[in-house]
């Protein structure tokens, strides 16, 4: 297998845009991550498109040629690739494979969504279709509700407090309100978290990611070509994807997300490092306590220590590991399908060197971890400096 | 269909919520308590719990199915 390396980025901002549809999205991002890969859409060999529910929240279908034609791509490959959540983290690893298999050289990847078209219910239903719509769904359960499920069980086995879920959100929030690309740029409280609208008990609204619009790219090529194109190389040095079961209910123990900790070990074992080793990481906090969980199964700390270490700080901007200094799905915004890349993105920034206000001291070995459902995908994808 | 679809008679709350922000099909039913039920032999279903409200390992009793959907009642 020939080593991958990242040679350019592209985001758009996340947010709610009335005046931009799906594809001005992926088509922005697709092009400023050629542009930041000096590279010419006429050299791209193949089109990955990461997408949850653009044909429910915009009625499109066929979405993959459909952007990848008005980016200027044309005559190659060009495939959607829907993991829920974890649609882009997907497509990510399965163009990351084809580059590393020697399938093709230059590949761009593209992960966009655009919800914010629909009422909250809606989007609550649509989303809710990537749980069991047999059982748990039919039952009312929306993704809030499974998430606060889970919460609910991490505070019963471990004693997680409502204080150490809202430390999340408020860490989130400060480094968020440093992004220039993000959702919600504001500071908020432990006091205003905690006295949050009740979405689900007991999760407020100030534990749930928002529901926002956005894009984000990445130009992949084998690290064997990678300085024709750049001299910011960021290498890909493990990858890893898993599955687990969809329902809730089929899982032996909700608060661990057993796919994480499948696809992080194998991640681990490719980069030949260990958790301990890994500096700084993008987590997928769709919900305040789905960074506890994620920072539990990456290793970072013991089963049922991520509310603690959370309320202490060591997840901060200049804390022991620092963990979404982008702000996180909560603040930057959650874009579903462009999320896995988003994050990517940000991790690729830090090991450059340009994260601005919210750059990282010890920059050299990232994690992106990115979520489908309530963890029934998981990707992981360690970045390191070339 | 096995007893336990027909019947899931009783069985210990797992895990619960109160729902406050419902999809599209449920608007008119908030607040309502949702909650992962063990019944007996291990195995868990997802349903509503009516009445009383329920804590993690309460135990509940199966009243009904209401478009497929298993509702509980906590036993006193």
């Amino acid at each position: 297998m020939r080593p991958v390396a990242v040679a350019g980025i592209g985001k758009t901002a996340f947010g709610a845009f009335p005046d931009r549809d799906l594809r001005s999205l992926a088509v922005e991002a697709g092009q400023k991550a050629l542009e930041n890969g000096h590279a010419s859409a006429s050299q791209v060999e193949a089109f990955y498109l990461g997408n949850f529910a653009g044909p429910s929240f915009t009625g499109q279908n066929h979405l993959a040629p459909y952007v990848a034609t008005a980016t200027g791509i044309n005559g190659v490959p060009a495939t959607r690739f829907e993991a829920a959540c974890a649609s882009s983290g997907s497509a990510f690893f399965h163009a990351a494979s084809a580059v590393a298999a020697g399938l093709y050289d230059i590949v761009l990847v593209v992960g966009v969504e655009k919800m914010t078209s629909q009422t909250t219910p809606k989007v609550t239903e649509i989303l809710a279709g990537a749980g069991d719509l047999c059982g748990e769904v039919r039952a009312g359960a929306t993704f809030p509700a499974l998430f606060a499920m889970i919460a609910r069980r991490h505070m019963y086995q471990y004693g997680t407090t409502r204080e150490q879920l809202a430390s999340v959100a408020v860490k989130n929030h400060q480094n968020g309100a440093k992004n220039p690309l993000a959702h919600m740029r504001k500071v908020i409280t432990m006091e205003q978290a905690l006295a949050g609208k009740m979405i689900a008990e007991p999760l407020t609204v100030y534990d749930c990611s928002l529901i926002s619009d956005g894009a984000a790219a990445a130009l992949i090529m084998p690290l064997e070509r990678v300085s024709e194109f750049t001299d910011q190389p960021v290498r890909v040095l493990g990858i890893a994807q898993t599955s687990d079961h969809v329902a809730l209910d089929e899982k032996d123990d909700i608060t661990t997300l057993t796919a994480v900790k499948t696809s992080a070990e194998k991640a681990y074992k490719m980069a030949g490092v260990q958790a301990a080793d890994i500096q700084f990481a993008e987590v997928h906090d769709c919900f305040t306590i789905a960074e506890i969980l994620a920072i539990e199964d990456l290793g970072f700390v013991p089963k049922g220590q991520g509310g603690p270490y959370s309320l202490a700080g060591g997840t901060c901007l200049h804390g022991e590991r620092p963990v979404n200094a982008s702000g996180g799905l909560k603040s930057k915004g959650h874009p579903v399908g462009a999320t896995g890349v988003g994050q990517i993105c940000d991790v690729v920034e830090q090991i450059r060197g340009q994260a601005g206000e919210r750059q990282v001291k010890r920059n050299s070995l990232g994690l992106a971890q990115n979520l489908g459902g309530s963890g029934a995908t998981s990707v992981i994808t360690i970045l390191g400096a070339v | 269909m096995n007893d336990t679809l027909n019947n899931p008679g009783s069985g210990t709350v797992y895990t619960e919520t109160v729902v406050y922000s419902p999809p599209e099909a449920y608007v008119n039913d908030v607040p309502y308590q949702l909650a992962i039920i063990e019944l007996a032999g291990g195995r868990r279903v997802t349903g509503r719990i009516n009445g009383e409200r329920a804590q993690i390992g309460d135990r509940v009793q199966f009243s009904e199915f209401r478009n497929n959907v298993p509702f509980f009642q906590k036993q006193s």
